[in-house]
């Protein structure tokens, strides 16, 4: 067990609902200082709705919640000066200049000579002679860019970034993950969702979230070997891949089918059902069939399965 | 050919109706499921019935009277007494002398002033002609038209009543009994443009700030602005301050535009102190602006906002005196007016503009106001919602 000040996230039992409609159920989530957290999960499953709830801009139905020993219920004005959010929608003034916008955050914090500090930013951005141009008219990656330098503008010591890559090419994607990596390692703690797979294994640790529950949190390779998975890589004909993937998708013991390139991945958390489950294909001289090490995005694909199954059940 | 004739399956004017029916079914389920929208379409019709149909009055009649009467003979009483029963004037006040008239009206406190001199009864018994004198603030001629127009044949009824006996044979000679002199106020000219303008600045102060700062909140909202300053440390009341400020300007500069032509293209005279005018303005435009506020605290959308402000509007411009009189409304509709901002601006701007009323007869339209400005304020801050919830 980490002592206190080790810790810069502790949720316990953190719910929510819009509604009648439950968006995060009883999370909880430790993140330790000084590290990159990852986010992973489908569209809808809570992720943006857990994070305002961490950030005080939403009220938990029922649990607790510390951010930096802070109180996410009682203890936001002070919270609000130590972290800082990226949102998952672009949230600057689009009418504003990037140095109006930066400027504006700096006099919000109260940081001191605020002109100096966002053109500082600005040539650290390498927006150099850009900083009278309305945000409006930025592309989609410098608008990334320039949303990560106003959330660290005032030096927080947690940062909660929201799919802050979505829709960045990868060059851009690269240095957006460099820029992170040398804040964390300045002591900066970071919790970022995504849904890239290779961002999820940059994280020193992650939490998978389906339909408002944590199904599976820790290092990338111990949330691999906890779901213990075991899978299969068959290849083959292209249209034959398919048909077998329809065939045995519904089998017992099998919870992943998925298609990778040109060949079929298949995978069960019980090796001796997903044997037993394949035995009758394996023999198939149409496919060669050869075990392959579990990824995390099989876990995943696993899990979401699993959680389907689960709902599906109780309702 | 079969192919061919499947896609094209509903040609012409079935195609159209097809058409046309998809468009006016998702139209009206829209407008349904916009509650705040549909709401209000149908809230300010029964709200312009209501106030057009029950409050708003033409002719207003009961306006309240401040008496002096000198006389001490039976005429003048008589004259009163029929004043009483017209249904025009309702007698408020008695004072003592003529002189103590005027603040009554300066104030607002009433709409007409009596004057009737010790000789009244004197003159008429003499045979000679007695005289009456009618103040009437003039401020709101809509109210007083038709009070002037009658006044004439009241005082002549008054007068009747009391011709008996010896005097009986007055009622038909031809020398005028009673010499009704009606002195306009504030207005002598009695022309409207003057008594509208200084309550146009009112209105056109509530639409454009009201509106504006109502936009400038819910714009964050809809823009998605709103989640990043809420997750920054700066709170309600200084974002508040913030989306006022720069609209006080804008104020300042439609107030200008608005007195100088007043001044310059109507005529508007200017009586009282600039400075109680500048103060007037200053409280209204603050009111008005936080008006706006508050309904950017509950308005979800920009849309929403500029129907709300407009519907709040509405009573402001048909309640507060500025459209129709004032007095002519019943109780009820005076007492909602009594609690709208534009009701004591426009007091203050025909008080301080045309009869030059100083601060101690307007005190209590600046109180209103302030008053107003006070809980708006409060509850526009305790509305604000720190979280996205
Ligand atoms: N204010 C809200 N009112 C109603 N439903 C909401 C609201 N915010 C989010 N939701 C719903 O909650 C679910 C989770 O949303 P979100 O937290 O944004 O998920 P994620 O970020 O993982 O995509 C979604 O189904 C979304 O539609
Ligand atoms: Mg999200």
């Amino acid at each position: 067990m980490a002592n206190d000040t080790d810790i810069a996230i502790r949720a316990e039992g953190l719910s929510k609902r819009f509604g009648d409609f439950v968006v995060v159920e009883d999370l909880n989530l430790t993140v330790k200082r000084g590290e990159i957290y990852g986010f992973l999960g489908p569209n809808g499953s809570g992720k943006t709705t857990t994070m305002r709830m961490l950030v005080g801009l939403l009220e938990p139905d029922h649990g607790r919640g510390e951010c930096l020993g802070l109180d996410i219920r009682t203890e936001r004005d002070a919270l609000r000066r130590r972290i800082g959010y990226m949102t998952q929608h672009f949230s600057l003034y689009g009418d504003l200049t990037v140095e109006e916008n930066l400027e504006f955050v700096a006099r919000i914090y109260n940081l001191p000579a605020p002109v100096k500090t966002a053109q500082d930013a600005i040539r650290e951005l390498g927006l150099e002679g850009r900083g009278d141009q309305l945000v409006s008219t930025l592309s989609g990656g410098w608008k990334q860019r320039l949303a990560l330098a106003a959330a660290i503008l005032p030096k927080p010591e947690l940062l909660l970034l929201d799919e802050p890559t979505a829709g960045v090419d990868p060059k851009a994607r690269r240095d957006f993950w460099e820029h992170i990596y040398e804040l964390a390692a300045d002591g900066l703690t970071v919790l970022v969702s995504t849904h890239y797979m290779d961002e999820a294994e940059r994280c020193h640790r992650i939490a998978y979230l389906a339909y408002g529950k944590l199904l599976a949190s820790g290092a990338g390779d111990e949330v691999i070997g906890n779901s213990g998975l075991s899978v299969w890589e068959v290849s083959g004909d292209p249209g034959d891949l398919s048909d077998l993937a329809a065939n045995i998708r519904d089998e017992e013991g099998i919870s992943m089918a998925t298609p990778f390139g040109t060949r079929l991945r298949i995978g069960g958390p019980d090796k001796n059902a997903l044997d037993h489950a394949t035995q009758p294909y394996r023999d198939d001289s149409r496919f060669r069939w050869e075990p392959s090490p579990p990824t995390l995005e099989d876990v995943f694909i696993h899990l979401l399965r699993d959680a389907q199954d689960n709902r599906a059940v109780a309702s | 050919m079969t192919n061919k004739a499947h896609q094209n399956r509903a040609p012409g004017f079935g195609g159209f109706l097809g058409r046309l029916r998809a468009m006016i079914t998702k139209e009206f389920k829209q407008m349904r499921r916009d509650r705040m929208t549909f709401a209000i379409m149908i809230g300010v019709p029964v709200m312009q019935i209501m106030l057009f149909g029950f409050a708003i009055n033409l002719d207003p009649r009961h306006l309240p009277t401040a008496v002096a009467l000198a006389d001490h003979g039976p005429m003048g009483r008589s004259v009163v007494a029929a004043m009483q029963t017209s249904r025009y004037f309702k007698v408020t006040r008695q004072v003592g002398t003529g002189a103590e008239l005027e603040p009554l009206l300066q104030s607002g406190e009433v709409q007409f002033g009596v004057e009737i001199p010790p000789d009244f009864s004197r003159r008429i018994a003499r045979g000679d002609t007695a005289t009456l004198l009618l103040l009437a603030d003039d401020t709101d001629p809509a109210a007083v038209g038709g009070a002037v127009g009658a006044i004439d044949t009241i005082v002549r009824q008054g007068v009747n009543r009391e011709l008996r006996g010896a005097l009986a044979m007055r009622r038909d000679t031809s020398t005028p009994i009673v010499d009704v002199v009606v002195h306009r106020r504030y207005n002598p000219a009695n022309e409207t443009d003057k008594v509208i303008v200084p309550g146009l600045l009112g209105v056109i102060l509530f639409l454009s700030l009201s509106i504006n700062t109502g936009l400038a909140v819910t714009r964050e909202r809809e823009r998605g602005t709103m989640e990043l300053l809420l997750s920054m440390p700066v709170s309600p009341f200084e974002i508040m301050i913030g989306k006022i400020v720069p609209y006080i300007t804008v104020g300042a500069m439609q107030s200008a535009i608005v007195l100088l032509s007043a001044m310059w293209l109507f005529d508007v005279p200017m009586l009282g102190s600039p400075l109680l005018l500048l103060a007037a303005i200053a409280l209204f435009v603050v009111a008005v602006l936080t008006i706006g506020y508050l309904i950017s605290t509950v308005a979800r959308t920009q849309l929403q906002a500029m129907q709300m402000t407009i519907f709040f509007f509405l009573p402001n411009l048909l309640l507060s005196g500025f459209a129709f009189p004032f007095r002519g409304m019943p109780d009820w509709a005076q007492m909602i007016g009594e609690v709208l901002p534009l009701t004591h601006f426009v007091r203050l701007m025909r008080g301080v503009m045309l009869k030059g009323a100083e601060f101690a007869s307007l005190w209590q339209d600046f109180a209103a106001l302030a008053a107003f400005t006070a809980v708006i304020v409060v509850i526009g801050l305790l509305r604000f919602r720190r979280t996205l919830d």
